[in-house]
């Protein structure tokens, strides 16, 4: 074939001009193989809020709820449990809790609507895992001088029975506040807190 | 009947020259078996790349089996592994070829890449060569991180959410990410069933696409050996290697023999011990998944715990991330981090093979920390041994480039 007489220069700008029009293309039609991927309308949907009893609940016991498939935590704490929260400013590493996820209305000392009550998500700010409620006085507890509180056997994560984050573990942030409201003083509904008083 | 017998050949010959003339049957065998020179010193560490290739067919064979009862949703899951295990007809035999392949393969695989470190394997000309061998390493994380997910018990959603986790400790993406990979708010039955589809198809495609690669790639070099020196560089008259022998028939032969005791072990492990005391199969597993419970003690499955135990090293969260990613894919630059002219260690000057003992001790090491509870003494352990590990990598420039190496012969030792 005679190639003496083709104009290169044409035959350069038709590459150039293919690749980047097939090129959009091929982005385009990568974006609905992406958007799959992301949580579906009914993904979405189930997380409605749900409705706990707290009745039952003595003072230093702690219950477990499940919300968006998140295990939430209820504790109800003891004057002690509070005394000892108020004791740990200083160890832990966000105390007023400036840099963590929590509604305003629990943006305080307890980081809870009524102190009594931690309502809390129980899923580490680190990775993920779901730490255990670990009490003053039990065996094992997983640092010295110990006032109970939450610790997380994946990567040692610890936090005080307000969900605050101690210095010195992997964890950045305090646990997580979902929205809550009471809507009688014995009955809690979590996920929702509109018409909040 | 010796008639016969010549008529069945020729005829056999004859259909072989038909295929010849329409497919390139004869010229890929002499290609890459019957006239692939390989050299004539290969030792043992020079079976495991062939025992990858077989438990890679064990993997996708029981594999397939397995997909014919297994069902991939969160409610059926763990009942039909269980189902598998005890109703169908030697279902236990396929579950546990296929569990025991998975750390099998690993084990393989570790063996494999430690003879490129001893024998400076990765070294110009076969950087492409190590680098779609890493890529095969990555990518089979990735397809055995999937699997694990699979019998949906304790350790399989903990060690998933842990691990997804890791994604969302990204900056500005890391949220989207992790919802992205999960597609949901949590580990839950549509993340069951994407890894599913990722486990079965894309990722063993990925997977034989790359073996096809590697291979080639080897061919195009030529294998390295335990001297480290170039075949190639020494050819007789007809442009065959002084120092090779064809693949075909003696390493077939030779491979065939170690595939026939490796399967002795391998059959050893399914048949007696299978779950390996917890490592090769977690008791927590046995449990199914609960998303509000964490057991007690989590650690991922063995394969994975050096990673894990530099993970848990480093005391700030993307911090840990960005050190576990790169203690996995930091091998991708060796060939450019070693400074030294000569491949292999028996040519080597002290500075390195001090190196790749304090390597291979702090890789062990950190392999066995995090399989333990966090203490901080254990902690105190991993952050030393994660620093030997990356000063090996990252001191590797200066200490290659001083060494007292020896010289290399022009022709392999007999």
């Amino acid at each position: 074939m005679d190639n003496s007489n083709v104009d290169k220069s044409r035959r350069r700008f038709l590459t150039a001009a293919a690749t980047v029009v097939g090129g959009a293309g091929a982005a385009a039609g990568a974006v609905p193989f992406i958007a799959t991927m992301t949580p579906s309308a009914k993904t979405k949907a189930i997380g409605a809020p749900v409705e706990v009893d707290i009745s039952k609940l003595k003072p230093g016991e702690r219950m477990i709820e499940k919300w968006q498939g998140k295990p939430v935590w209820i504790l109800r704490r003891t004057k002690e449990m509070l005394a000892d929260i108020a004791a740990q400013d200083g160890a832990v590493s966000d105390p007023k809790s400036e840099s963590s996820a929590q509604p305003e209305y629990a943006k305080n000392e307890y980081r809870a609507r009524e102190d009594e009550f931690l309502v809390v998500i129980g899923i580490c700010t680190h990775l993920g895992c779901s730490p255990s409620f670990v009490l003053k006085d039990s065996d094992n507890t997983p640092a010295d001088n110990w006032k109970g509180g939450f610790f997380c056997p994946c990567h040692g994560s610890r936090f005080d029975l307000a969900g605050r984050v101690f210095k010195g573990v992997p964890a950045p942030t305090n646990l997580v506040i979902p929205p809550y409201k009471f809507i009688t003083p014995s009955r809690l509904v979590i996920g929702d807190d509109s018409e909040a008083v | 009947m010796a008639d016969l017998g010549k008529k069945v050949v020729d005829g056999l010959y004859g259909l072989r020259d038909w295929v010849d003339d329409r497919f390139p049957l004869m010229q890929n065998w002499n290609e890459h078996l019957a006239k692939y020179y390989a050299p004539k010193n290969f030792n043992f560490w020079y079976y495991f790349g062939g025992f990858a290739l077989l438990v890679f067919a064990i993997q996708i064979l029981t594999g397939i089996w397995l997909t014919m009862n297994y069902k991939p949703s969160a409610e059926e899951a763990f009942a039909s592994v269980e189902y598998i295990m005890r109703d169908v007809n030697w279902g236990w035999l396929i579950r546990y070829m296929h569990s025991t392949g998975a750390s099998a393969f690993f084990v393989v695989i570790y063996l494999h890449m430690f003879r490129a470190l001893l024998y400076g394997s990765y070294k110009k000309p076969r950087e492409l060569l190590w680098l779609s061998g890493m890529g095969l390493y990555l990518v089979l994380m990735g397809e055995a991180f999937f699997g694990y997910l699979l019998p949906w018990g304790q350790m399989s959603y903990w060690g998933a959410q842990v691990i997804i986790s890791l994604f969302g400790a990204l900056p500005i993406v890391g949220e989207q990410l992790s919802l992205w990979i999960r597609g949901d708010f949590v580990v839950s039955d549509v993340t069951l069933n994407r890894f599913f589809s990722l486990h079965v198809i894309a990722f063993p495609l990925l997977i034989f696409g790359l073996i096809g690669a590697h291979i080639l790639a080897l061919h195009e070099v030529g294998s390295n050996n335990p001297d480290g020196v170039e075949i190639k560089k020494n050819k007789n008259a007809e442009g065959i290697p002084v120092d090779g022998i064809p693949f075909h028939p003696y390493y077939t032969v030779k491979d065939i023999f170690g595939a026939t005791v490796f399967l002795i072990f391998f059959f050893g492990v399914v048949f007696f011990m299978p779950e390996m005391n917890g490592y090769f199969l977690e008791h927590a597993n046995f449990i199914p998944a609960d998303p509000l419970k964490t057991p007690e003690h989590i650690a991922p499955v063995w394969y994975f715990t050096p990673f894990y135990a530099i993970l848990r090293a480093v005391p700030d969260q993307l911090g840990g991330v960005i050190a576990m990613g790169l203690s996995t894919t930091i091998f991708l630059v060796l060939p450019w981090l070693d400074r030294s002219p000569v491949k292999s260690t028996r040519y080597r000057g002290r500075n390195f093979k001090c190196a790749l003992v304090l390597f291979v001790i702090s890789f062990l090491t950190l392999g066995w920390l995090g399989m333990q509870p966090v203490t901080p003494l254990f902690t105190w352990m991993a952050r030393f041994f994660s620093l030997v590990y990356f000063a090996f990598f990252l001191l590797m420039p200066f200490y290659t480039a001083i060494d007292n190496d020896k010289t290399v012969p022009d022709r392999v030792k007999n």
